[in-house]
Formats: C-alpha cells, sequence, structure tokens
C-alpha cells in the first residue's frame, strides 16, 4: 500500500511538473512576445488545458495529506511563504484567463498578471526543489528555519533553472501548436533558452560542490545516478538536431526526457527518504487503514477513469492550432 | 507558538474558506436546478426550459470557475497554517479530502465538459445524464467535506497511537448521525440559494419588462420550489440543533447565550452578551421556551455556560448573533417563498409589485444565512478544532511567525478583492444580457474545459 501510494504520489507530481510546466511556460514566455496577435495564439494555446493541469496539483496536494500526512505538515507550514506565493500566481494567472478577454481598458492588467503569476509560480516551484536539495533544516517533525530561510542563493539558481526549463517545455509546445511566423519564433527561442539553462546548471552544480551538499554522497554511493546526466546530454543532442531540422514533435520529447530523468534523478538521490535526511517513507506513511481506504475508491477506480478522461482530453485538442481552429 | 500569529491564520482561514464558500453554495443549487430544467425539456420538448437552461449554465459556468481557483488555497491551508493539526488528524481528514478531490474532479469535470459544448455531440438522453451527474457530483463534494467537519465536530471511529489519531472505524465516521443531519442541512442550503438567485433573478426581469417568458418561468419555479424546500430546511435545522444540544452543549449555551443552569430555562430571543459578567445586557426572553427548544418539554434543565471552566468556552457573542441571522434569514425567505406561491396559485403574481421587489431583494439572504449559520458552528466549536480533543491553538503550525502570517493574510485579501470585483461585474454583465439571443448548437471543436469560456463562446456566437 505505501509502494502503492508513493507510486501514484510520484507519478502525479511528474504529470504536474510536464503539463502545468508547459502552460506556465507559455505564460513566461508570453511576457516576451508584443504583438497581440502573438499573445492570443499563445494563450489560445494552452486555454484548453490548463485547469485540468492544475488539478494535478491539487491532486498531489491531497493525496500527500492522506498518504504521507507527515510529510505534508512539515513541509507545507517549512515552505510557508514561497508556497502562499506560488498559489497567488497560479490564481492570478488563472483567472487572467477568462478576464483579459472581457477586459477593456485593463488588459495590460490581466497581461501582468498572466506572465507574472506564470513567473511568480514557476520560481517558487523551483526554489523549493532546491531549499530540499540544499537540505531543509527539520528538527523534532518540525521546520527548524527562519521564515524567509528559504530565500538562498542556491535556492534562487534552482528557481530561475525551473523557469527557463518550463520556459523550453513551453517553446516547445508552441512549437506543435502553432504554425508560421509564430513556429519559427519558438524554433529560434529554444537553443538560445537550452544554453543558458545548461549554463545555470553548471553554476548550480559548482555551487553544489562549493557548498559541499550532503545529497552529492548519494552520487557515489549509487554510481547509477550517473545514469541520468548521460541521458540528459543526449536529450540536449537530441533537441539541437530536431530543432536545426525543424521536427515537429522531436523538441518537446527531449525536453520531457530531460524533466524525466531529473525528476528520477532527485527521487532516487532521496530515497529512502521524502524530505531529504529527517523524514523517511515509512516513518512519513498513513496508518494502513488509511491507505487502505483511499485504495479501494479512488486509488483502484477514479484514478485510471481520471487518467482515460486526461488522455481523451488532450486527444481532442491535438495538432496544431491552424488545423484546429478556434476562436483564438 | 505566536498568539498574534494564531490569530492571523484564524482570521485567514475564516477568510478564505468564507469567500470560497459562496461559489460551492451557489453552484451546487445551480446543477440542481440545470436539471430539473433539463428534464423538462427533454420530456415536454418546450424550447422556453431550453432557452433558460443556456443562460443559467453560463452563470454556473463562472461561479464554478471562480469556486475552483478559490478551492485550491483550501487543499494547501492545512498544512501551511495548521500543520500540528494535519499531522494528527492527517490519516482521517486526509483520505477524506482527497476522496473529495478525486470524485469532484471526475464527475464534475468531465461531465461539465459535455455539457458545455456536447449538445451537438450527444444524444438527448445522454445530454440529460450529463447534467445529472454534474450535480451528483457537486453533491457528492458537498457529502465528503461535510464529513471531513462532521468528524470534526464529532470525532468517532478512531483511536490515538502516540498522539496521533489512527482511524480505525470508517464506517463510523461515513455513518455518523451528525453528519447525516449535516449533510442535508447544507444541501437544502445550497438549493434555497439557487432557487432563490433564479427567482430574485425572474423578478428583476419582470420590474424591468424584459424577457417576459423566461422571468416569469425563473420567478415561478424558483418561488414554488423555496417554498417546499425552506420549510424543510428548518426542519433539517432543528436536527441540527439537537445534536449540537446533545454533543456540543458549549456551543448550544452560547448560541442561546445561557450563562446558568435554568430549570425550567428561559429562551433569550435578543441581548448583548457580556462575557466579562457572564450574564446579558437588555436580554429579552420568554419563560419556558427555552426548555422547549431544548428538549421539546416543559421542564427540562438547560445546561449553562458557568458549568464549563473558562478556557473550554466559545467566544459567545458570534455564535449567538449568527445564530439569529441565519435564523432570521430563514423565516424572511419562507414568508417571500409562501406569499408568492400563494399569489401565484392565485395568478395574481406579476402584478404585486410588492412582492416582486420582496423576492428580487431576497437574493443576498441565502447566501448570508449559509455563512452566518457556518459561523455559528465554527465559532461555536472553539476552543477546539476536533471537539474536545485538539485545541485551536494547539492546531497550528508552531514555527509559523505573525510576520509571514500577515504577509499571506495580505496577499489573499488584496487577490480575493480583486477577483470578487471582476467576477460579480462579470455575472452582472451575464444577468443584464439576460437569455436572449436565438438558441445555437456549440461549433464541434469548440474547448471542453473552460468553464467560464462558455459565457463568450455563446455570446459570440449569437452575434
Amino acid at each position: 500500500m505505501v509502494i502503492f501510494w508513493l507510486s501514484v504520489l510520484a507519478f502525479s507530481i511528474l504529470l504536474y511538473v510536464l503539463l502545468d510546466g508547459f502552460d506556465l511556460g507559455v505564460g513566461i514566455l508570453f511576457g516576451l512576445a508584443r504583438a497581440e496577435d502573438r499573445r492570443r495564439a499563445m494563450i489560445g494555446s494552452v486555454a484548453p488545458v490548463w485547469d485540468g493541469n492544475e488539478t494535478w496539483l491539487i491532486v498531489s496536494g491531497v493525496i500527500l495529506w492522506g498518504a504521507f500526512p507527515l510529510v505534508y505538515a512539515t513541509l507545507f507550514s517549512a515552505f510557508y511563504l514561497p508556497l502562499i506565493f506560488m498559489l497567488a500566481g497560479l490564481i492570478l494567472r488563472g483567472v487572467a484567463f477568462e478576464f483579459r478577454d472581457k477586459a477593456r481598458q485593463l488588459r495590460v492588467v490581466w497581461d501582468i498578471a498572466f506572465c507574472g503569476g506564470s513567473l511568480v509560480a514557476a520560481f517558487m516551484q523551483g526554489v523549493m526543489v532546491g531549499v530540499l536539495v540544499e537540505g531543509l533544516p527539520v528538527s523534532h517533525g518540525e521546520y527548524a528555519g527562519s521564515d524567509f530561510g528559504w530565500l538562498s542563493p542556491f535556492a534562487v539558481l534552482c528557481g530561475l533553472g525551473l523557469c527557463l526549463g518550463y520556459s523550453l517545455l513551453g517553446a516547445c509546445w508552441l512549437v506543435r501548436k502553432c504554425e508560421g511566423e509564430m513556429q519559427s519564433w519558438a524554433y529560434r527561442l529554444i537553443p538560445r533558452l537550452a544554453a543558458v539553462l545548461a549554463l545555470l546548471l553548471v553554476v548550480v552544480f559548482v555551487l553544489a560542490l562549493a557548498l559541499n551538499l550532503r545529497v552529492l554522497s548519494r552520487w557515489l554511493e549509487r554510481p547509477y545516478l550517473f545514469l541520468f546526466p548521460v541521458i540528459g546530454v543526449v536529450a540536449a543532442i537530441v533537441l539541437a538536431v530536431s530543432v536545426r531540422r525543424r521536427r515537429i514533435r522531436a523538441p518537446g520529447y527531449a525536453v520531457v526526457a530531460t524533466f524525466v530523468a531529473a525528476f528520477a534523478t532527485f527521487a532516487i538521490t532521496f530515497w529512502p527518504y521524502m524530505i531529504p535526511f529527517s523524514i523517511c517513507v515509512d516513518q512519513a506513511a498513513a496508518p494502513h487503514a488509511s491507505l487502505a481506504f483511499m485504495f479501494w475508491g479512488e486509488g483502484l477506480f477514479v484514478l485510471p477513469l481520471m487518467l482515460i478522461y486526461t488522455i481523451i482530453g488532450y486527444r481532442v485538442f491535438r495538432g496544431s492550432n491552424a488545423t484546429n481552429p478556434s476562436r483564438y | 507558538m505566536d498568539s498574534l500569529a494564531l490569530l492571523l491564520s484564524r482570521i485567514q482561514f475564516a477568510f478564505t474558506i468564507s469567500f470560497h464558500i459562496i461559489f460551492p453554495s451557489f453552484t451546487i443549487g445551480l446543477a440542481a436546478w440545470l436539471t430539473l430544467l433539463e428534464t423538462l425539456h427533454v420530456t415536454t420538448g418546450r424550447p422556453l426550459y431550453r432557452q433558460v437552461f443556456e443562460f443559467w449554465l453560463k452563470i454556473f459556468g463562472v461561479a464554478f470557475g471562480l469556486g475552483v481557483v478559490t478551492g485550491i488555497v483550501m487543499a494547501f491551508q492545512f498544512g501551511t497554517n495548521w500543520s500540528t493539526l494535519s499531522r494528527l488528524t492527517g490519516a482521517v481528514q486526509g483520505p477524506l479530502l482527497s476522496y473529495e478531490t478525486f470524485t469532484a474532479f471526475y464527475l464534475e469535470a468531465s461531465f461539465f465538459g459535455i455539457l458545455l459544448f456536447g449538445r451537438s455531440r450527444v444524444p438527448p438522453w445522454s445530454y440529460l445524464f450529463s447534467t445529472g451527474m454534474v450535480a451528483l457530483g457537486t453533491m457528492l463534494s458537498a457529502f465528503w467535506i461535510m464529513a471531513n467537519n462532521s468528524w470534526m465536530q464529532s470525532p468517532v471511529g478512531y483511536v490515538i497511537h502516540d498522539g496521533v489519531f489512527v482511524p480505525n472505524d470508517w464506517h463510523k465516521i461515513l455513518f455518523n448521525p451528525v453528519l447525516w443531519v449535516r449533510f442535508p442541512h447544507m444541501l437544502l442550503a445550497s438549493l434555497i440559494t439557487g432557487a432563490f438567485c433564479v427567482a430574485a433573478t425572474g423578478a428583476w426581469y419582470v420590474l424591468r419588462n424584459e424577457f417576459g417568458p423566461e422571468g416569469r418561468l425563473m420567478l415561478r419555479m424558483g418561488l414554488y420550489l423555496a417554498a417546499v424546500l425552506v420549510p424543510l430546511q428548518l426542519f433539517f435545522g432543528h436536527l441540527t440543533g439537537d445534536y449540537v444540544h446533545d454533543r456540543q452543549p458549549t456551543k448550544f449555551a452560547a448560541i442561546e447565550a445561557r450563562w446558568h443552569d435554568e430549570q425550567p430555562a428561559s429562551e433569550v430571543l435578543i441581548a448583548i452578551p457580556d462575557s466579562a459578567h457572564e450574564t446579558n445586557r437588555f436580554a429579552l426572553s420568554v419563560p419556558v421556551l427555552g426548555s422547549v427548544i431544548g428538549s421539546l418539554s416543559l421542564h427540562s434543565k438547560e445546561v449553562g455556560m458557568t458549568d464549563f471552566a473558562r478556557e473550554d468556552r466559545p467566544p459567545v457573542a458570534i455564535p449567538f448573533f449568527s445564530f439569529r441571522i441565519m435564523v432570521g434569514c430563514g423565516l424572511m425567505l419562507l414568508f417571500t417563498a409562501w406569499l408568492g406561491a400563494y399569489l401565484a396559485r392565485k395568478g395574481r403574481l406579476e402584478r404585486s409589485r410588492v412582492l416582486l421587489w420582496l423576492t428580487f431583494l431576497s437574493f443576498p439572504l441565502p447566501f448570508i444565512a449559509t455563512l452566518a449559520g457556518w459561523f455559528t458552528a465554527e465559532v461555536g466549536r472553539q476552543p477546539w478544532t476536533v471537539f474536545g480533543v485538539l485545541r485551536t491553538a494547539q492546531a497550528v503550525t508552531p514555527t509559523l511567525t505573525a510576520r509571514s502570517a500577515l504577509i499571506s493574510l495580505i496577499v489573499f485579501s488584496a487577490l480575493y478583492a480583486l477577483i470578487f470585483v471582476f467576477g460579480s461585474l462579470f455575472i452582472y454583465r451575464l444577468l443584464r444580457a439576460g437569455p436572449a439571443g436565438r438558441l445555437v448548437l456549440p461549433a464541434p471543436d469548440a474547448h471542453t474545459r473552460r468553464p467560464m469560456s462558455v459565457a463568450d463562446q455563446l455570446l459570440v456566437m449569437r452575434e
């Protein structure tokens, strides 16, 4: 049961990162586009799916609470302000989708809300991952840092890194969903974003070495972890080649592969801890009665239905905007 | 623990959840109303029902969207502000609320897509079925929320292991009699909210001489439904009061502003409770009525607040007044609904401008009553989070600072004010536009997953 819910949790977080990642990324790139028709095309490409994407965040949140209450309590109270800012960002960009169209004079307000909200939400998610890697100070099951303790240089770099990563996903999404001038703009963005991201990752890695982070010792204990950076490098080559050849789908798959590799790296580095070096899986898991209660209803029946529904949703909107015209 | 952080967390929770509940309580009622309209449309084939359906579907879309957006916060807030609560009771509350998310997401979101854009793609019976499933989804959501809250009001089916609540009988938790009184109470509140919003909109159109047939249909159906539902609600309200009387004597004493044991007890109709001196000022009371209300007897002894230690008492003024506001709203709604139904039977409904104004102005009352009811229930539960077992002061995140709590409260206040202003403006525009225009089928390629967008989809196509 514990392993079942841990897998479901991991899966739903990964799904959230990939799905909301590209639509947050489109939101960030939205700030770079000036022309109204370009902006409309960008919003239009994610409008039908963003709501469903964010549902996976809530699903992850409630699974965490139901199945691993200790982690839910410790993590969410430790990340008080980052989470509040992330939620504020998500709410702002969520309502901006709808209110932007209805606004007459105040469109610029919702433009800022859409881009700014996406940026803040992505940045905060990256910061939280950074703090986890750096090591969350926990004593006696409670967060032991200060209320701005999460704002370290390492975490800020991770926050920027995730913004870039999401932008990269967003650009690949635009390549797939748009045509003509918009598409070639997205193609031009990909190598630049990828280059800056690669540079940033090197800096993060050097900083991690300089800080002598405890997670690094895991790499010596579990050498098979080196497989994942290799996947990352291969994916980067695929990305470069496929962009040069103007492939539609391959760039997206390459970036997704990178994200999956990064996610797997974190998961394996942390294992068996859920919060590195303070709370492990068995310690955090809810009693069997709770896990079983969740399994026999939502785990066995509702979850598969949700997945089918998500897949159908994407199939309905497959293809590019031009071949699937809507009001945008 | 920081006592200012505790206070700010309580204010923040009260504010965000009060703001959130407005939307679900409205949409639960509207989903049931849409199902009724679609049933009538399918069985009678009258286009009028369809016209009214399309109109309310747009409003439903906006309210549903705002409910989803404000609901995200709730899934996180237990962890951020109430970490001790979520750690200790997570094994009970977490699964209940995860069921809420799963069922709500599946039933509401997936069938809602068919509702918005499926008219041209699915047969009529399947469309009706989808409408019913959306209504069922909203009600199931309410069920899980009430299951969770009722467990906090009257915790059952658990044992405590190393200070942590471990569920040992889900059957007891899900078939808690308290839940099966409070769930219908909340459901009826939502249905009445829907009925009165419909009737008030109808009254508005009749007063303005616009949208005649649609306005009259909304007015009549809304009032007839309310005339049946409001008395039923008073009955379930009474049952809810019974459980409070039996299981939460401190809350009951606070609602009654009864400071000392009385036999037979009098009923304080109105007063200004004075906690410091443990007495009421300017009290207007009726002898013996307190025993009748509390125990249906003429000489029962009723418990007063001074039986309990000071640290175990809830604040008195808030439950006392909010309970009276709730009951007052309920009685006004009953009067309006019955008078309206009577006039409708006599065929004088549209000519009585007094009743039309009364109905139109009554639309905020169900919302106020719902909020006041929740304030009675939640403030009356204090000083406990889980009644009798876990104190609110112990439930708060121990490491939370007043500075962080203040920042988050300001962020949410600003954000919600913005959403409220624009959301109301948007709903007002839809109401103003009215159920006009010819009926169109949505384009087969329209989006299926943007609740709020259906409004302009339909508007655009009408032009």
